[in-house]
């Protein structure tokens, strides 16, 4: 039983890892986006210390959707995919076991790298730590939530800009959590608590949910 | 009452009310140039001697 | 059961060319009944003015915007639970008319932010909820075009319309948590009018008419999305009859 898992596991890392490196791509991609946004809105720190948590949520939520329309779509084109579903595996767990691994692979990256570009956003300590917790939190729900847009668009030739139109949407609960649990530690209107628990919450439901909906559409695009 | 004065704000009315009914009668235009677009290619099909699943046993 | 008569388009398409007629009909007399009462009939608002008579038409397209994601949930669960034939023609042939209404609730809501609020947009709970949704209708409107396939798009749209059925709720909630976090000073609160019976009545009568304009198109679309379909199995038996040598095994995939 556990075998399998292991194995599946440790070749989603390898994959995700040596080809191409996406999760340093992501991370490049986050500074980009960390970046480019002091150039919009002026180089004022107050400002940026105070918008600074939604910068880089905002980012860390554009760059892991970014990653995303690869999770399912490299196995269908090899014909990895319909191995596995002929497997008699529960899907459900296989897409449980390719999100972790991709998180680990694309996620953790952004997450070990929000401390550092916090420091150009000019956040205090207390900042800092609060938005990596969040983030370390809730980037695996944005990663499952993700996958069942992943899987929806695995058939398509051009799916990745319609895959982020429909998942935006279903990822506003996790960005509104991460961001205002992040508030409440630098100025606190509500406790940090409430906001932090309802965030691990929501990566709960998405872990339940993800797997459910993205091994239902995989099995319908198959067949 | 003057049904016709609609106060300080008519104008956002009538906006409103314009804008709701050419959005209504947008959707039930596309239903129908939609259906007599259909209907037309149905008919150039059958035309061509192409039947439906449904009765094939007849046309063969 | 009653509800497996409808399972054959042929027989849907019978039934629905002798019900149209009278629902067209009564959605005629109903909106004319309505229009006239919102009107003539109702007073003005003592706070709202006569700006309560956009009401008449933007709570209803609320109601419908919400009604038509419960249709279309409705309508996946056949398509997955059930495999109902006509489930995911009713879904596909819904999503285009909630996109409407939404964006009648939306357009007009900021019609009448306008002179009470003073200003077109606030990122008002309600207001955001309902700009959420659209672009999940948007969405799923996007996914059914994009695939070719309309069994197996219906199928996708099925999975994301139970996804997001079950992700509205969370939505709602997080948007008001963060609603009440950021809730600027200068912006006037207004809670839903305040119902007088006289407005009452001709409200009502707009939502039925708006009700009966929802189901009489949607039925239209149902029938334009069989049509569809025919249309395209015939010009896949064209395409496959003109080319003799793949005749026999696409004719044998279609059975």
């Amino acid at each position: 039983m556990n075998g399998w898992v292991s194995a599946l596991f440790l070749r989603e890392l390898r994959l995700a890892v040596r080809v191409g490196g996406s999760g340093v791509v992501g991370v490049l991609f986050f500074l980009a986006v960390v970046t480019v946004i002091p150039f919009g809105v002026g180089p004022d720190l107050n400002l940026l210390a105070r918008i600074g948590p939604a910068i880089l949520w905002i980012g860390a939520l554009l760059a892991t959707l970014l990653g995303l329309d690869r999770l399912f779509q490299a196995d269908r084109d090899d014909g990895a995919l319909d191995l596995i579903l002929m497997s008699g595996r529960s899907m459900e767990l296989v897409v449980l076991v390719k999100c972790l691994a991709h998180w680990m692979a694309t996620g953790l990256p952004l997450v070990l790298a929000a401390p550092v570009f916090a420091i150009f956003l000019n956040l205090d300590p207390v900042a800092i730590g609060a938005v990596t917790l969040t983030l370390l939190v809730g980037t695996p729900a944005l990663t499952l939530i993700g996958a069942i847009g992943a899987s929806l668009t695995v058939t398509l030739r051009r799916g990745g800009l319609l895959m982020a139109v429909l998942v935006i949407p279903l990822a506003i609960p996790v960005l509104i959590f991460g961001v205002s649990s992040a508030d409440a530690a630098i100025h606190d209107p509500v406790p940090f608590l409430t906001p932090f628990l309802i965030l691990c919450a929501l990566s709960l439901i998405a872990a339940v949910i993800g797997p459910f909906a993205s091994a239902t559409a995989l099995r319908f695009a198959s067949d | 009452m003057d049904p016709f004065d609609l106060g300080p704000h008519a104008g956002f009315i009538v906006a409103c009310y314009i804008i709701t009914f050419s959005v209504v009668a947008a959707v039930i235009g596309w239903v129908l140039i939609d259906r007599a677009q259909l209907n037309a290619a149905l008919k150039e099909l059958e035309d061509q001697g192409i039947t439906r699943a449904s009765n094939k046993q007849n046309a063969s | 059961m009653a509800f497996w008569d409808f399972a054959n388009p042929t027989r849907f398409m019978r039934l629905t060319d002798r019900v149209l007629p009278w629902l067209i009909g009564a959605c005629a007399i109903a909106f004319a009944i309505g229009l006239y009462k919102s009107f003539f009939m109702a007073p003005e608002d003592y706070q709202q003015g006569d700006t309560v008579r956009i009401m008449f038409i933007h709570v209803p397209a609320a109601w419908l915007a919400m009604m038509c994601y419960s249709v279309m949930t409705l309508s996946s669960i056949g398509t997955l639970v059930w495999k109902h034939p006509l489930a995911d023609v009713s879904a596909k042939s819904a999503a285009p008319l909630g996109a409407a209404f939404t964006f009648i609730s939306l357009i007009t809501g900021s019609l009448w932010g306008k002179p009470m609020w003073g200003t077109y947009w606030v990122w008002d709970a309600r207001l955001t909820s309902v700009l959420v949704l659209f672009i999940m209708y948007l969405g799923l409107m996007a996914l059914w075009r994009t695939m070719e396939d309309p069994i197996k798009a219906g199928k996708a749209a099925a999975v994301l319309t139970l996804v997001g059925a079950l992700n509205l709720p969370i939505i709602k909630f997080s948007v008001d948590w963060w609603n009440t976090l950021h809730q600027p000073a200068s912006v006037m609160r207004l809670d839903g009018p305040t119902i007088h019976p006289d407005m009452l009545i001709p409200l009502l009568v707009m939502a039925l008419a708006f009700t009966l304009l929802f189901f009489t198109l949607h039925l239209m679309a149902m029938r334009n999305e069989i049509l569809r379909r025919r249309v395209r199995s015939m010009r896949q038996k064209a395409a496959a009859s003109a080319r003799p040598a793949a005749a026999t095994a696409s004719t044998q995939a279609a059975e």
